[in-house]
């Protein structure tokens, strides 16, 4: 990665342009070419340093979504991840270090269709769930500096 | 609120925007209406604060950030508006959220994201958050990822 590949990744996290050709705009800020910038972000995309281009809508927006979390005996840990990560309404599932050692997000179109999801984890784990929607949010995503160093 | 053209944006986007010279005519070739359209929407969609931005969004996992540390503090109802407001105008705090506690056993309400490449980076980043909350925080955990096991976009 270069120093150009680090202005790509970290100046464009927002404001990038609603124009026909986004990337030759990119591109005249950096000096590079629309072509040189597509495979840059292609690049940086299949290396995994970029999980996509495009836009980030604000929760509860278009649909329903909860942060939701469970116990689960570490003997069961494997099956359980595996049970929630096969919902497609699971966009995010971690093991974090807790005795709640399972934490996940569930977006669907509807809090009804979040609620059902949750109940047929539960059911199928056998375990209870935790249910921790957002009541309030107190930022405002702008991205976040990279802090080259 | 968004309606049903608003939505497949939405679902044409959610993986993010084509690399291809003109991504925005590609969308709009998937949704079915012009060009012009789905920037204008999406302009709309700024504005109206449905889409918060639009941009790349860097994997701080690949980049080195291996410490993601979900902070949470127990701060009393009748505070969590200033806790929030202080909490969320920390720039290295990637999320600030208020949720509902489980008492006995999950008393925190106020969830405030991390990141860092080192551990000793985020025990500092934490202290920053206990020193500007001081007395609102009645108690605080971190709780840091030691596996992502699924990350995608927002999925419809």
């Amino acid at each position: 990665m270069d120093k150009l590949d680090r202005h790509l990744l970290n100046d464009f996290q927002r404001d990038f342009p609603l124009v026909p050709h986004p990337y030759a705009a990119l591109g005249e800020q950096l000096g590079m070419s629309e072509a040189e910038v597509i495979g840059r972000l292609a690049h940086l995309s299949d290396q995994g340093s970029v999980s996509r281009v495009g836009a980030v809508f604000r929760p509860h927006t278009v649909g329903g979504s909860t942060l939701a979390a469970m116990a689960v005996p570490p003997a069961d840990l494997e099956r359980v991840a595996a049970l929630v990560s096969s919902y497609a309404e699971v966009n995010h599932n971690y093991q974090r270090e807790h005795r709640l050692n399972l934490w996940f997000v569930v977006t669907a179109p509807s809090p009804e269709a979040v609620g059902a999801v949750l109940a047929d984890i539960s059911a199928r784990a056998g375990l209870e769930v935790l249910d921790l929607p957002l009541l309030e949010h107190f930022h405002i995503d702008l991205g976040f500096d990279l802090k080259w160093s | 609120m968004i309606d049903s053209i608003d939505r497949a944006i939405v679902k044409a986007t959610q993986d993010g925007l084509p690399l291809v010279e003109r991504p925005y005519h590609a969308v709009a070739e998937m949704v079915g209406i012009a060009p012009d359209e789905v920037m204008a929407r999406m302009e709309r969609l700024l504005e109206a604060g449905i889409i918060r931005r639009i941009g790349l969004v860097p994997n701080h996992y690949a980049l080195g950030y291996r410490f993601n540390g979900m902070t949470v503090w127990d701060v009393a109802d009748s505070d969590i508006a200033e806790a929030g407001r202080l909490v969320g105008g920390l720039d290295f705090v990637s999320h600030c959220y208020h949720r509902p506690r489980h008492l006995p056993d999950w008393p925190y309400s106020l969830f405030a994201m991390i990141h860092a490449r080192e551990r000793a980076d985020a025990d500092a980043l934490v202290e920053r958050i206990a020193a500007v909350l001081g007395p609102l925080s009645r108690g605080n955990l971190v709780l840091f990822s030691s596996r992502i096991l699924k990350k995608t976009g927002l999925r419809l």
